[in-house]
């Protein structure tokens, strides 16, 4: 909490993953499943540093899925932080959330989106939402960083209110677009 | 022990890991794992699983977690195994004590049409689980291994992985509850208790 308040007095970093931590722990979570992304970085130092939190890192994004569904049957509530690129891992894995009526909070930074400079990004970028739709998730999107919080707030009321996977697409915009080429130029 | 060909029985071994099984969670791989501990008994402590090939290790492990007093027992098949095989090495790294994978190992993929998976040409999914960091791994053959597992299971000293080899058999289904909501709320209510119906 001390670390919290202090990189909210630097204004260069962003606020939002630590909104969003505060979120996700008012909303009772125990497990989190990832698969590193940078623009998530921040949110998983936060509960790295939380003793109350169980941070499991899976070699793939199905993992998760899988595992926070033993989770809801044991008692806890997780969420998996993934890059939009693992959610074509996960397609069948989702059936398990659906069709068991589980919540699931899923928590997807985007890549592929605005600004991309990777064009083997695009494909699962531009698939991301229409993929997680097709097998029944709720999707819900923010593009700017004061709106993500509130966002994955109410992704997790739907999913443990009503029992449903939910996924949270923030957008490259809210991340900021890498440039390896600008990077490699220079 | 002494005739190497003579394989298991797929639910004698099922018979036996859940012999007197009191408290313990189990989690069924789809397919015949699921028939098996269905055939052996249906159980409010059982999540059978219908489909989401490759859940059911990584299941035992967000269980085993959230339950740290309980036992969980996940029991699949060999190519249901495979498919996560990864698993193996997210379950070492978290290395809960509470859970014991045991893997019917006919190596077929059995509901298909008994096509061969990797164990029958050698993969050694035990030496896998072992490289991975799982430190109680074994090879089972015989039914006096198979109950040295069954109690491994129920005391919780560590995470175990277990090969079982098993006869290539098909046997008869018997079925669970298909529904996936009947099966998760009787399962949440009996380890949460009845609160878990009102939340």
């Amino acid at each position: 909490m001390n670390d919290v308040a202090k990189s909210q007095g630097q204004a260069s970093l962003p606020t939002w993953p630590d909104e969003v931590y505060q979120t996700l722990k008012q909303a009772g979570i125990r497990q989190v499943g990832i698969v590193p992304d940078a623009g998530h970085s921040r949110l998983i130092r936060s509960f790295e540093a939380d003793p109350e939190t169980r941070v499991v890192t899976l070699t793939t994004e199905e993992e998760g899925v899988a595992m926070l569904a033993g989770a809801w049957l044991g008692g806890e509530r997780g969420v998996l932080l993934l890059q939009s690129s693992g959610v074509g891992n996960c397609i069948n894995m989702l059936s398990l959330p659906v069709i068991c009526h589980m919540p699931l909070l899923m928590i997807v930074t985007m890549r592929g989106d605005w600004g991309e400079f990777n064009p083997w990004q695009i494909p699962m970028g531009q698939g991301t939402k229409a993929a997680l739709e097709s097998i029944g998730v709720i999707v819900t999107r923010a593009d700017e960083p004061h709106l993500v919080a509130s966002t994955v707030q109410g992704a997790a009321n739907l999913a443990f209110n009503t029992w449903r996977p939910t996924a949270v697409l923030i957008g490259q915009r809210v991340l900021g677009a890498k440039n390896f080429k600008e990077l490699a130029r220079k | 022990m002494n005739n190497p060909n003579a394989l298991l029985h797929r639910r004698d071994v099922v018979q036996e890991l859940l012999r007197d099984r009191r408290e313990l969670l189990v989690v069924a791989g789809l397919g015949a794992p699921n028939w098996d501990v269905s055939a052996i008994g249906d159980s409010p402590n059982n999540f059978p699983l219908w489909g989401a090939m490759g859940a059911a290790s990584m299941i035992g492990l967000g269980l085993a977690l959230a339950q740290p007093k309980r036992r969980v027992l996940v029991i699949t098949g060999d190519g249901e195994m495979l498919m996560s095989v990864g698993a193996l090495a997210t379950i070492a790294v978290e290395a809960p004590a509470n859970l014991t994978i045991a893997v019917l190992d006919n190596e077929r993929f059995g509901e298909t049409g008994m096509q061969k998976t990797h164990t029958a040409a050698g993969v050694d999914l035990a030496g896998i689980a072992a490289a991975s960091g799982i430190r109680t791994t074994r090879i089972v053959r015989t039914q006096a291994e198979v109950t040295e597992i069954r109690d491994l299971a129920h005391e919780g000293r560590g995470t175990v992985f277990a090969q079982i080899k098993i006869n290539p058999e098909a046997l008869g289904f018997v079925m669970p509850p298909a529904d996936g909501g009947i099966l998760t709320t009787r399962f949440r209510q009996a380890v949460l208790g009845d609160s878990a119906l009102y939340n």
